[in-house]
Order: structure tokens, then C-alpha cells, then sequence
């Protein structure tokens, strides 16, 4: 059966959900073989394993630290030449896409972006997408040489599929030419203990309507009777009232949970983009004639300020 | 010497319009008005202030599509660019983004730079990599998804806000960069700026120019194909109450009865 490469997402040996996701995808087309970059591969190849990798590649060299990009393209072209799959897969974050361009450049080969489901084909992998802010659903394929794509989170549910997941070491030389862009410093995020917004199962977003930083917590109080992460409109965002890595749309996240509730948000087509492939929608919104209502199942026309905190207790009675 | 600046920009349909597909499976263009990319404005912006914090720039503004890009050219150099290239030619219709990158790739090479600026995605394709595609073809350093760029010393640094870190970049020129909708707003053109715009050239190409085989590009040239495009059928309407004090509750009743809570 041919080999699909399938690029490990993590941080520090810890997988992240879509990669499993990809690897339940990468078994419909052939056999899942991981790349992994980076410190810790025995550890994920455990999780990789569980999830139907029959081998994880790993290479863990200072470059990639170093150096912005280039180097990880080294390797997983390296990984490229050694097993010479049947398509490359990849996480759609910004460095996923950018790592699967340079490489489809480097073999040749056409690629697609942001797919939200893969099946095989009689002439090779064929991709979903969503474009148009959601408003058209296309489906694609490479027509030359190896298929590289990218997928977004929730595409898929991740299945267990036991497999070898034998981690054999991947030899990789970065070249001088990827040592272009330096990365001087580097600041991590703190983590909020939240789950990250684009795979979580819920999402609860606040708009302009929340009018102030201060007001936000009522927003989260509610993602928390939930276990939801939280987002915002660029509005909000705009305003100072909430990070920028929380903004829902098209120049932030793009998130598909199973359920996503808007409160205070009116629904231009940029938010809608990051939204509307959502499951179950839920608005509250004090005008009636908000676009948001257009997407939703269920509409709440009041002001978030009273139905939030209330539907907040109720969530927390039922929960006991 | 003078800092020779390029600045990709891309001339989009209109987001806030009804955008379709055509019968041959590319984006219509004929129905929607279009414009340019508001995210490209952000580049524009940043080669402006570039410029402006340099000695000695010039900034070209260059484009790939139809006739009516020329718009896309014409806003940009009345924003203050100082002129435009626009690459033309019917055997490009259909060209997808390695297509485009390899026509982009040329044309900066024929223009001459010593930075290239793009904005973070084209909001139609909303692909966000033909930066990266664009620096591995020129071989030169890829600062990319920048919320804030300098230059100074023949050095681009920025910072790159990515999903688990902040990062802080630093290149050699000649580099490629892309800057975000954090970088800063762009500004309005001056009724000075469109007057000047008017004056300002605006080189046209073709393939023949930029040694370019038609079959290298254009809808069968491309890597990718579209096979299917169907309209995403309109939500069905859902449940809309108004809050008379129960809604809160309401809301709770359908979460549960959908098993959310
Ligand atoms: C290139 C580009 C990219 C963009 N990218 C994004 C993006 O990624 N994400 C994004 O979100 N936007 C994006 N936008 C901006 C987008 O066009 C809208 O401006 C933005 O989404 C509006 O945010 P909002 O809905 O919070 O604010 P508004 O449109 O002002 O809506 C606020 C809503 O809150 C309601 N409200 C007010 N008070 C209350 C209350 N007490 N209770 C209940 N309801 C209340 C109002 O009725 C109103 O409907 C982009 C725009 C451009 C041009
Ligand atoms: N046809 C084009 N002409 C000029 N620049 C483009 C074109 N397409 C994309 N770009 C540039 O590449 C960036 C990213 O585009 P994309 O990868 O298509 O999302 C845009 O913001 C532009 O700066």
C-alpha cells in the first residue's frame, strides 16, 4: 500500500489533535508514515502509534529553533526522498501552510489549501473545501506530481487504528540557503488553561456588544460552564478587549466547532468566514435584524448582559 | 543606493458582494465589482512608511490579472507607490497560486528589488502562501506574517505573532515579507495622491516578456484542479426568541435537548 508523510504538530513531544485527525484521514488514501521535528519523538510516537502511524520519522536539529521555516522544509523533503509517498499531509496552521507551499515548489507538485475532508480518488486524493466565506463547498485535486495539503482542524474525528510506529531517525542537512531568517527571541503564549480555540468542541465568542475588557469575563464565564474556548470578533479586538490569537474570522482563526455561540456579534462576511462551517450555531444579539440570526439554529434577540449570565447558571444547575 | 521595494498586490471581488464560480470551475469576475485586496492595502502601507523611514526608496507596485487589475495599481500608486508593473495576458486565466508564484517570481526579478512586501492572504483565495512560494523561487530569506517591520543596516527585522509564540525576526536583504491586518491601518489616498496616481507608469507585460510557456501556467497549465463547485445551501432557518426573561433558560432547554449540556 503506498505511503502517505503525514507532518506531526506538536509542542515538545506533545501532539496536538489534528495531527491525529490527519493521520485518520491519511489512512483512506494509504499507510500514515509521521514526520516528526523537533525534541521528544518516542513520546509522540506513542500517541502516533495509537493512531495509525506504521512509522514516525523523527529529526531534531538546533536549525529549526533557529531559523524561521526553510529548515523544516529541509526535513520533510529529506523525508520526501526517502519514502516517496503517494501525498503529503499537512496541519492548515500558518506554519503548516507555508512548510507544504515551499515543498510543493521544491517536488514539483500542486497544492491545496484548507481542505475540511479528503477521500481517495480514481486519480489520486480528492480534497473539500469551503471558500467564499463558506458559501461554496469545492472539491479539488493536485493534477501534478505528489499532492501536498493541508487540512483544517475538525475535519475529521481521530480514530484509533493501532499501528507499528516504529521511529526510525531521519538524516537532514539544513542548507545555508534556510538560514535566512532568523528567529532572534521568542515569547511564549500563556496558556489560560482553556482548550485552543480552533479544536475546541465549543466555542463561545463576544463581540463589540460586550463593550469593554472588563465586561469579557461574562463571556467566559459562560465558555467555562462549558469547557469552551473563547473567541472574539476583530471589533473586540480591535478595541484592546481581548487578544489578537483569540480573533474569530477571516484574519484570525478559522474554527468549525460542534457548537459555537455568538453574543454581541453582528455577523459581517469576515467573521462569518472563521465561522460558519460551525456545526450548530447560536446567536444572542439585541437586534433583531442582525445577519448573524441568517446562520443560526437557535437566536436569542435580548441583551447578552441578561442572557448570558442566565443561561450561564442554568448550564452550571444542569451540570450539578 | 536606493532601496527598491516591490509590493504584490492582487485585485479581488468584492467580499461583501455575491461571489460565484464561473462554468469553467475559476472565480467569476464579471459579476462582482472588484477591487484591491484590503489586506494588500496593509502591505502598501508598510513599503510607505519603509520608504518613508529610508533614505533613498522606491516603491513598485506590481500585479498579476485581467485588465481591470489596472484599479487595484491605480489605488495603490495614488496611496503614494511610485509605480506599477502589471502582468497581462489571456493564458493566464485559470493560473493557480504556484502558476501565479512562478509569473511573480519573473517579474520581481525583471523589476529588480531588494525587498518584497505582501499582504498575509489574498481575500478571495485566502491561501496565504504565496509568500513562502515566492521565497523559495527567489531563493532569498521569507519574513513572513509580520504584525510590525523595519528595515535599516540592508536588515528587515518584525515580529511574527504565531499561535503558541511571538517571535522576533531578522533577514539580510533581498527578502520577501508579509505583514498582517495587526500591522497598522493603511492610510486613505489623498485627493493630491489620486491626481498624481494618474501620472505615475505602469509597465504592462505579458508571458512573451517574463520568458514564460503559456502551457507552464493558465487553467491547464495549473497543479491543481477544481472538479466540483456547489453552492452551500442556505442554513436552514433556525428557532429566534426574544428574550423576555426566560431566555437565558430558553437557550438552556435547546443546548440540552442538542446535548451541549
Ligand atoms: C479585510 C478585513 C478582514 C476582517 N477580518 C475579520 C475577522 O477576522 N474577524 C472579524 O470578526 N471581523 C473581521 N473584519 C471586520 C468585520 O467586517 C466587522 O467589522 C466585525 O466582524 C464586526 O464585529 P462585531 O460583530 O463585534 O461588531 P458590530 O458589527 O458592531 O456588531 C456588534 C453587535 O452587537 C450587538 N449588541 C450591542 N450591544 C449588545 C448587547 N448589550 N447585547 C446583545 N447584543 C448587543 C449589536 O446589535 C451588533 O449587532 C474584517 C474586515 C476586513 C475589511
Ligand atoms: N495575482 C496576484 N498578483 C499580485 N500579488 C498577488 C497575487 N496573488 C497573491 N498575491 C500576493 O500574495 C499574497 C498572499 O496571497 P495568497 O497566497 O493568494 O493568499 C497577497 O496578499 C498578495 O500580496
Amino acid at each position: 500500500m503506498a505511503e502517505v508523510l503525514v507532518y506531526v504538530d506538536h509542542v515538545d513531544g506533545a501532539v496536538r489533535k489534528p495531527t491525529l485527525e490527519l493521520l485518520t484521514l491519511a489512512r483512506r488514501i494509504g499507510e500514515p508514515v509521521a514526520v516528526h521535528l523537533g525534541p521528544n519523538a518516542e513520546e509522540a510516537a506513542k500517541v502516533l502509534a495509537e493512531h495509525g502511524a506504521v512509522k514516525v520519522l523523527a529529526a531534531d536539529v538546533p536549525e529549526f529553533a533557529e531559523y524561521l521555516v526553510a529548515p523544516k522544509v529541509d526535513a520533510l523533503q529529506a523525508a520526501y526522498d526517502a519514502v516517496s509517498p503517494a501525498a503529503v499531509l499537512l496541519p492548515s496552521s500558518a506554519e503548516g501552510k507555508e512548510i507544504g507551499a515551499r515543498l510543493a515548489v521544491r517536488i514539483g507538485s500542486g497544492i491545496i489549501t484548507d481542505a475540511v475532508d479528503l477521500e481517495a480518488g480514481d486519480e489520486g486524493p480528492v480534497a473539500t473545501q469551503s471558500v467564499f466565506a463558506a458559501s461554496y463547498t469545492t472539491k479539488s485535486r493536485v493534477s501534478k506530481g505528489t499532492p501536498v495539503i493541508t487540512v483544517k482542524p475538525n475535519s475529521a474525528a481521530p480514530e484509533a487504528a493501532p499501528a507499528a510506529g516504529t521511529v526510525e531517525p531521519l538524516a537532514v542537512t539544513v542548507a545555508d540557503s534556510s538560514k535566512g531568517t532568523k528567529i532572534v527571541s521568542r515569547t511564549p503564549r500563556e496558556s489560560t488553561g482553556r482548550p485552543e480555540l480552533t479544536e475546541a468542541a465549543i466555542v463561545v465568542s463576544g463581540g463589540r456588544g460586550v463593550n469593554g475588557a472588563e465586561n469579557f469575563p461574562v463571556i467566559e464565564a459562560l465558555a467555562d460552564s462549558l469547557g469552551a474556548a473563547v473567541g472574539a470578533s476583530r471589533a473586540a479586538v480591535d478595541a484592546g478587549w481581548y487578544p489578537h490569537t483569540n480573533q474569530v474570522g477571516q484574519t484570525g482563526k478559522s474554527v468549525s466547532p460542534q457548537l459555537y455561540i455568538a453574543a454581541g456579534i453582528s455577523g459581517a462576511i469576515q467573521h462569518r468566514a472563521g465561522m460558519q462551517t460551525s456545526k450548530t450555531i447560536v446567536a444572542i444579539n439585541k437586534d433583531a435584524e442582525a445577519p448573524i440570526f441568517d446562520l443560526v439554529d437557535y437566536g436569542v434577540v435580548g441583551d447578552l448582559f441578561d442572557v448570558v449570565p442566565a443561561l450561564t447558571e442554568e448550564v452550571k444547575t444542569r451540570k450539578g | 543606493m536606493s532601496l527598491r521595494i516591490v509590493v504584490c498586490v492582487k485585485y479581488v471581488p468584492d467580499a461583501t458582494g455575491d461571489r460565484h464560480f464561473a462554468e469553467d470551475l475559476t472565480v467569476d469576475r464579471d459579476d462582482v465589482d472588484g477591487l484591491l485586496s484590503e489586506l494588500d492595502e496593509y502591505a502598501v502601507e508598510q513599503a510607505l512608511q519603509i520608504k518613508e523611514a529610508a533614505d533613498d526608496a522606491e516603491i513598485t507596485v506590481l500585479t498579476v490579472g485581467p485588465e481591470d487589475a489596472n484599479d487595484a495599481l491605480r489605488k495603490a500608486l495614488s496611496m503614494g507607490a511610485d509605480k506599477a508593473v502589471h502582468v497581462e495576458d489571456d493564458d493566464l486565466h485559470g493560473t493557480d497560486a504556484l502558476g501565479t508564484s512562478l509569473v511573480l517570481a519573473k517579474a520581481i526579478e525583471k523589476t529588480g528589488y531588494d525587498l518584497v512586501v505582501c499582504g498575509m492572504a489574498s481575500t478571495d483565495g485566502t491561501m496565504g502562501v504565496l509568500p513562502a512560494l515566492l521565497a523559495e523561487r527567489l531563493n532569498v530569506p521569507q519574513v513572513t506574517l509580520l504584525s510590525e517591520v523595519s528595515v535599516a543596516d540592508g536588515k528587515v527585522t518584525g515580529r511574527r505573532d504565531g499561535d503558541t509564540a511571538s517571535e522576533q525576526l531578522e533577514a539580510a536583504l533581498p527578502a520577501v515579507v508579509s505583514v498582517t491586518d495587526q500591522s497598522g491601518e493603511a492610510r486613505y489616498p489623498s485627493f493630491k495622491g489620486i491626481m498624481a496616481a494618474k501620472k505615475k507608469p505602469v509597465e504592462s507585460l505579458d508571458l512573451d516578456d517574463l520568458d514564460i510557456d503559456a502551457d507552464e501556467v493558465g487553467l491547464d497549465g495549473a497543479w491543481t484542479k477544481v472538479e466540483d463547485a456547489t453552492e452551500r445551501p442556505a442554513r436552514t432557518a433556525g428557532t429566534i426568541v426574544k428574550d423576555e426573561g426566560e431566555g437565558g433558560k430558553q437557550l438552556a432547554e435547546f443546548l440540552a435537548g442538542q446535548k451541549f449540556i
